[in-house]
C-alpha cells in the first residue's frame, strides 16, 4: 500500500522479466521481480553467478541485446515510462540522469582516447557548456574520487593507468552529469581489498553529498552488509528475500539467505577452523518451463508444495519481504539455525 | 622467525628466495629489473597451513610458482624436508608439492575426460598398470566428494565448484606432502566456496597436509590457516601465528588490510583504511621502507633506512616502529 504522505520513488520496478531464446528454447532469465529506489537511497542486489543481477541493470539501463526479450508490468525513473521509451530517451537518460559503472573497466573504457575526452563526452553531449568549462569540472571530479596530479592525467591514456585508477576514473565519469541513479555492477571485485574499502567509503560518500541512489550489484555479503540501506537477495532470476540491510542480516528469513550467511566465515562469529554451512547442489536450469521455488532443489526445508507457486510473505511491519511456502521460512518444527 | 621448534625439521623452507624479472617497458625502452621476490625467508612445519596475503603484484604468485619448481629462483633455496630443491629436480619436486589454482575453468584441459586429466600426473610418473590408476582416480574422486560416473565427463559438463575438486582431486592424487593453493576459492560463488573450504580442512585433517593458501579474502585466511603471511612489494613485512596476527597487526600495513575487512555487520559503514592509494611502481619501489609513502605513520627514518626483521613472540614484523634497523645488512640482501 504507498503511503501518500511518502514521495513517489525515484525508481519503480514492478513484473520485470527477461527471457533469451537459447539454443534449446527460451531461458527464463529473470521472472518477475519487483523493487524500489528511493533519492539518496542504495539498493544492493546480491546473489550468485547467473543468477540475473547484470541482466537486470542492462535491463534498466536500456542495454539489452536485441534478441533479449524484456517485458515489464511498469518501470518507471521519476515518473518516465522506461518500458515504452525509445532509444533516444533512454540515450538522453543515460550517462545524464541515471548512470552505469561496471566491473571491468577496460571493457568500458576506450583504450584509444584520452582519459580527458571521455571524461568530458558525456557532459558535452548532454549539456550546454564549454569544452575548457568541461575539462574543469573532470579535474574536480578526478580530484574528489582521490586521483592525484588530475589534471595531468586528462592527457592520459586508460592502459598508463592502474586497475586501481581505471576504476576510480569510471566512477568520476559515471559521476560528471550529477546522476539522480546510478548501476554500478560489481565496481570493486577486481580490486584489492584496501583499494575496494576506498572506493566503497568514497561511493557511499559521493551518494550522500549528491543525494544519489545507487543500486549496487555485488556477491560480497560484507559489501552489501556495509553499504545497503536495502538488499534485494537474488536466486536463479527472482528476487527470493528483500528488505533492510538490518532485517536482511539480522532477521533473514528465506532458507536461501539463511544459507548463504553460514557459508561465510564470520570473523568472532565462526569458530576458527570449525566446518562452514554449505549449499549442496546447483543452480537449476531456467531453461523452458520454469515454476515452484527455484530453490527447492537446494533447500533444506523444502516440502512438496515447493513445486507450486510461491506467495510472498511480509514478516513484518517495514518492507521485508520472502518468497517461500513456509510462513517463517522453516518447516513445522524446523529450527534457525546460526 | 620459524614455524616449528628447533627438533622438528620443517616440511618447506625457504632461505633468503629473490627473483628478479627483467622487463620492458614500451617497445624501444630498456629492460630494467623487476624483484617480484625479495629475499624471502620462511619455513613451516608438517600439517600448518600458511596463509599469505598481500595486494595484487606483491609476488604471491611469484612466490608460489617457485616452490612448484615453476621458475627458478634468482637467489636463494628451498628446502622440503631439510633436502635442498633445484628447478632442475621439478619431477621429484612435483611428486610433494601440488598446486591447486584460482580458475576452475581454465586450469582444466577441455578436451581430456576427468579420468585422465586426474591420473595424469600418474602417468607421468609412471606409477601403476591402467587398471591400478583407475581404481585410484575413482578413490581420489570419492575422497573430494565427486561419484565415480564423472570419470568419463569433461569439465565443460561441470560446475565451478565440481571442477575446483576435479583440480584438488588431480593435485592429491600423487599423495603430496604440500598443496599450494593459489586463490582456490576466489571464482567460486560463496555456497560453493564453504565447500571446497571445508574440504581443504577435512583433507588435511585426515593426511597431515601442508598447506600455502593464497588468498585475497581475509576473513577466509583468519578461519583456515594456522600461520599467516603478510607480502608487501616482495617482502614478508610481518608472519606470525593466526591469532596473533589478527588479534595484534604490528606492521602499519597489516592493520590497514585488517581495516579493510568488511564483515557482514549492517550499519558499521565502510572504515577508512587510512591508506594512501597509489600503488608503488615495482621496478622503482620507493627507497626506505618501500611501504613508506602511503603509511599514515611513517617518520623520517622511514623514508631513508629501510628496515629489517625483528622478531616477535611468535613470528617477525619488519618496520621500524619495532626496532628494525641494522648496520649490516643480511647475508643475501
Ligand atoms: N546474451 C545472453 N545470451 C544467453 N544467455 C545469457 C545472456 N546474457 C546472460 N545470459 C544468461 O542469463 C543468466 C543471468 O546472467 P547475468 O549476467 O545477469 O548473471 P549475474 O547474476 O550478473 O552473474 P555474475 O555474478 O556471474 O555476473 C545466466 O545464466 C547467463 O548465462
Ligand atoms: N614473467 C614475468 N615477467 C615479468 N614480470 C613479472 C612476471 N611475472 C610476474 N611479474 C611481476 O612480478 C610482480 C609480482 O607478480 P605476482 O603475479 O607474483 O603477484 P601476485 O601477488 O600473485 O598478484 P595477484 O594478487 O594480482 O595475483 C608483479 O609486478 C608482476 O607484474
Ligand atoms: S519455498 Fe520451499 S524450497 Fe523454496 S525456500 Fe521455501 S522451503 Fe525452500
Ligand atoms: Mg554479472
Ligand atoms: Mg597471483
Amino acid at each position: 500500500m504507498p503511503d501518500p504522505l511518502l514521495p513517489e520513488p525515484l525508481l519503480t520496478v514492478r513484473g520485470l522479466t527477461i527471457d533469451i531464446p537459447v539454443g534449446g528454447g527460451t531461458l527464463h532469465a529473470v521472472r518477475g521481480i519487483d523493487f524500489d529506489v528511493n533519492r539518496g537511497e542504495t539498493l544492493c542486489i546480491v546473489g550468485e553467478s547467473g543468477s540475473g543481477k547484470s541482466l537486470t541493470s542492462l535491463a534498466l539501463m536500456g542495454l539489452l541485446g536485441g534478441r533479449i526479450d524484456r517485458r515489464a508490468a511498469r518501470m518507471e525513473f521519476d515518473g518516465i515510462d522506461l518500458t515504452g521509451a525509445n532509444k533516444r530517451t533512454m540515450r538522453a537518460l543515460r550517462g545524464d540522469r541515471m548512470s552505469m559503472i561496471f566491473q571491468e573497466p577496460m571493457t568500458s573504457l576506450n583504450p584509444a582516447y584520452s582519459i580527458g575526452d571521455q571524461l568530458t563526452e558525456a557532459l558535452l553531449l548532454h549539456r550546454d557548456i564549454s569544452r575548457d568549462a568541461a575539462r574543469a569540472r573532470a579535474v574536480e571530479l578526478l580530484e574528489k574520487v582521490g586521483i592525484t596530479a588530475a589534471a595531468s592525467r586528462l592527457g592520459q591514456y586508460p592502459h598508463q593507468l592502474s586497475g586501481g585508477l581505471r576504476q576510480r576514473v569510471m566512477i568520476a565519469m559515471a559521476l560528471m552529469c550529477e546522476p539522480e541513479l546510478i548501476i554500478a555492477d560489481e565496481p570493486t571485485t577486481a580490486l584489492d581489498v584496501t583499494i575496494q574499502a576506498q572506493i566503497l567509503r568514497l561511493l557511499v560518500e559521493l551518494g550522500r553529498e549528491m543525494n544519489m541512489a545507487m543500486i549496487l550489484i555485488t556477491h560480497d555479503l560484507g559489501v552489501v552488509a556495509r553499504v545497503a540501506d536495502k538488499v534485494a537477495v537474488m536466486y536463479a532470476g527472482e528476487l527470493v528475500e528483500t528488505g533492510s540491510a538490518d532485517e536482511v542480516f539480522n532477521a533473514p528469513m528465506h532458507p536461501y539467505t539463511r544459507g548463504l550467511l553460514r557459508c561465510i566465515p564470520q570473523p568472532g562469529k565462526t569458530e576458527r577452523g570449525a566446518r562452514l554451512g554449505t549449499i549442496p547442489g546447483i543452480v537449476p536450469s531456467l531453461v523452458g518451463k520454469v515454476s515452484g521455488c527455484p530453490f527447492r532443489t537446494r533447500c533444506d526445508q523444502v516440502v512438496d508444495a515447493c513445486r507450486q507457486d510461491v506467495p510472498h510473505r511480509h514478516p513484518g511491519a517495514g518492507e521485508h519481504a520472502f518468497r517461500c511456502v513456509h510462513e517463517n521460512g522453516l518447516r513445522a518444527g524446523g529450527e534457525v539455525v546460526t | 622467525m620459524t614455524a616449528t621448534s628447533k627438533a622438528e625439521t620443517p616440511v618447506l623452507e625457504l632461505r633468503g628466495v629473490t627473483k628478479t624479472y627483467s622487463v620492458k617497458q614500451g617497445l624501444f625502452g630498456t629492460a630494467k629489473p623487476l624483484t617480484a621476490v625479495n629475499d624471502v625467508s620462511l619455513s613451516l612445519g608438517r600439517g600448518q597451513v600458511l596463509g599469505l596475503v598481500g595486494e595484487s603484484g606483491c609476488g604471491k604468485s611469484t612466490l608460489a610458482k617457485i616452490l612448484l619448481g615453476l621458475e627458478a629462483p634468482t637467489q636463494g633455496e628451498v628446502r622440503v624436508d631439510g633436502e635442498r630443491i633445484d628447478a632442475a629436480d621439478r619431477r621429484k619436486l612435483a611428486r610433494r608439492i601440488q598446486p591447486i589454482f584460482q580458475d576452475p575453468y581454465s586450469s582444466l584441459n577441455p578436451r581430456k575426460s576427468i579420468e585422465d586429466i586426474v591420473s595424469l600426473p600418474l602417468l607421468v610418473h609412471d606409477v601403476g598398470d591402467s587398471a591400478s590408476r583407475s581404481k585410484a582416480v575413482r578413490e581420489i574422486l570419492d575422497i573430494v566428494g565427486l561419484p565415480a560416473r564423472v570419470m568419463q565427463t569433461y569439465p565443460s559438463q561441470m560446475s565451478g565448484g565440481q571442477r575446483q575438486r576435479v583440480a584438488i582431486a588431480r593435485a592429491l592424487i600423487m599423495k603430496p606432502e604440500i598443496v599450494i593453493c593459489d586463490e582456490p576459492t576466489s571464482a567460486l560463488d560463496v555456497s560453493v566456496q564453504s565447500q571446497i573450504l571445508n574440504l581443504l580442512g577435512d583433507l588435511r585433517a585426515e593426511f597431515g597436509l601442508t598447506y600455502l593458501f593464497i588468498s585475497h579474502d581475509l576473513a577466509v585466511v583468519e578461519h583456515l590457516a594456522t600461520r599467516v603471511a603478510v607480502m608487501y612489494l616482495g617482502r614478508i613485512v610481518e608472519e606470525t601465528q593466526v591469532a596473533d596476527l589478527f588479534d595484534t597487526p604490528r606492521h602499519p600495513y597489516t592493520q590497514a588490510l585488517l581495516k579493510s575487512v568488511l564483515t557482514p555487520d549492517p550499519g558499521q559503514g565502510v572504515p577508512d583504511t587510512e591508506l594512501g592509494m597509489e600503488y608503488p611502481n615495482p621496478i622503482a619501489p620507493p627507497p626506505g621502507c618501500h611501504f613508506h609513502p602511503r603509511c599514515p605513520v611513517a617518520m623520517d627514518k622511514c623514508r631513508t633506512d629501510r628496515p629489517y626483521p625483528v622478531a616477535t613472540p611468535d613470528g617477525h614484523v619488519e618496520c621500524h616502529l619495532f626496532g628494525g634497523e641494522q648496520t649490516q645488512p643480511t647475508k643475501s640482501a
